[in-house]
């Protein structure tokens, strides 16, 4: 069992449909209990930063799911869900993340060609960094689709995957069974549902 | 790089594509369920669905079928027609739709497109805008076209993307239907304009037109068409890979 983590941020629907898809068992969830017994979470977020991580805290989640990564089960965070699993983010002030990566999220437009638009938004191309048995059913340069004004930077050595936007953009991250991608799985066609399935399939 | 969108769009009426369509293959080829499946499968990379249903009755099948269809496809969907209030964003989006697109209903509200940004953020509201040129200059049209505001294009975008706006489709009336090519000055006036996405519409006839709309405009992002694609005159296939020799970046 999955559990997609329900804290009141963004739209799930996609998300549910994609791992209906797949034929994934999940559990569309707010109680710690039911996301201590899952086998695997999905940090699911939409929106600002600073919103979403004030409502994972007053929530009480922040603590689980930083306790479930710890003793080691998978967790994968999806664009702002994968933004929060890093230290802090620098969207309007300076706010803490989960602090399960090294690394901080930071804006676009101080890093990347001024004629270039922000959000990044659209389809593009991944380019592996590092191997990852969340990539075992996709192959390198396929694209996916990316909505995001900011970005994560200093990730160390957890960037699994990047795609040029002015320049290389962290686009997937995995340290042991922590991951996270900054495009939207759920909205890549088949690629997205291929990650999901790798991602479902992990022990 | 981001890739360069092509984008089919599927006018829907009481549940029905309304253009009629000879794909092969298909058993049911006005179900926007299948072809929409069949706009997925075959390379698509985005699809709007214009809801052109006047009937709550017919909204209320749009739903359903906009639900079903977000719950197979899964690539971005952008849904228009009949959007007038932040109420008509929470329907369609709650059906699983990604954009919102508004037209008519940001002339008559222009703040709508300010409240949905607030609510839903920018990258939700597609403002599209049916233009075409009176005396030398560029007007707004409204109610799908029939009725001239009188408003100038090129302000009511800026003032649209200032708003919150984080895409525009500009649907030349002017190119639209006449399979002529993209209306390219009208849409490089735009693509100067402002710093969104801007979607070309009306006037494809063929694969060269997009290679045209490409190259000629480096800054656009996306094509769109309905009837080429409907009809089969165009395979979204072969339209990527034609762009690609042409060094065009798409999704393959």
């Amino acid at each position: 069992m999955i559990a997609i983590v329900d804290y009141g941020v963004g739209n799930l629907f996609s998300l549910i449909s994609s791992f209906n898809k797949i034929g994934a068992d999940i559990v569309v969830t707010a109680d710690p209990q039911v996301i201590s017994d899952a086998d695997g979470i999905i940090l699911p977020g939409v929106g600002a930063f600073e919103d979403a991580a004030r409502k994972l805290r007053d929530s009480g989640l922040d603590k689980v799911i930083v306790e479930q990564a710890q003793k080691g089960k998978k967790l994968m965070g999806i664009c702002l869900g994968m933004q929060m699993l890093f230290q802090q983010s620098y969207e309007y002030g300076c706010h803490e993340g989960l602090g399960l990566l090294k690394g901080n999220i930071v804006p676009m437009k101080d890093s990347i060609p001024a004629d270039l638009k922000i959000p990044h938004i659209g389809w593009n191309a991944l380019h592996f960094t590092k191997e990852s048995n969340l990539f075992k059913y996709i192959s390198n340069n396929d694209c996916v689709y990316f909505v995001h004004s900011y970005y994560a930077t200093d990730c160390d050595d957890s960037v699994i995957a990047t795609a040029e936007y002015g320049k290389e953009l962290t686009a997937a991250v995995q340290k042991d069974n922590i991951m996270g991608c900054q495009f939207h799985p759920e909205k890549s066609g088949e690629v997205g549902l291929n990650i999901l399935r790798a991602f479902c399939e992990m022990e | 790089m981001i890739t360069k969108r092509i984008i089919p769009c599927l006018d829907i009426k009481d549940g029905r594509v309304v253009k009629g369509t000879n794909f092969k293959g298909l058993n049911d080829v006005s179900s926007p369920i299948e072809l929409a499946r069949t706009y997925s499968d075959s390379l698509a990379d985005e699809l709007v669905f214009y809801d052109i249903t006047a009937s709550y009755e017919g909204r209320q099948l749009f739903t359903d079928i906009l639900t079903k269809v977000a719950s197979e496809i899964f690539i971005p969907l952008t849904v228009g027609g009949g959007i007038n209030t932040v109420d008509d964003f929470d329907r369609v989006l709650k059906c699983g739709a990604d954009k919102v697109s508004v037209n008519s209903g940001a002339i008559k509200n222009p703040s709508l497109i300010k409240e949905a940004a607030h609510k839903y953020g920018d990258q939700c509201v597609v403002l599209s805008v049916d233009i075409k040129r009176v005396d030398g200059a560029f007007h707004v049209f409204a109610k799908g076209g029939r009725e001239d505001t009188g408003i100038e294009a090129i302000n009511w975008i800026k003032q649209g993307v200032a708003s919150g706006a984080g895409e525009i489709v500009v649907n030349s009336i002017d190119t639209d239907g006449v399979k002529q090519g993209f209306d390219i000055e009208l849409l490089k006036l735009v693509c100067d304009a402002v710093k969104v996405p801007v979607i070309a519409s009306g006037g494809a006839g063929n694969i060269q037109h997009f290679i045209d709309l490409f190259k000629e405009i480096p800054d656009i992002d996306a094509g769109l068409a309905a009837s080429i694609f409907h009809f089969g005159e165009v395979a979204i296939p072969d339209l990527k890979r034609e762009l690609k020799k042409n060094n065009i970046i798409v999704r393959l």
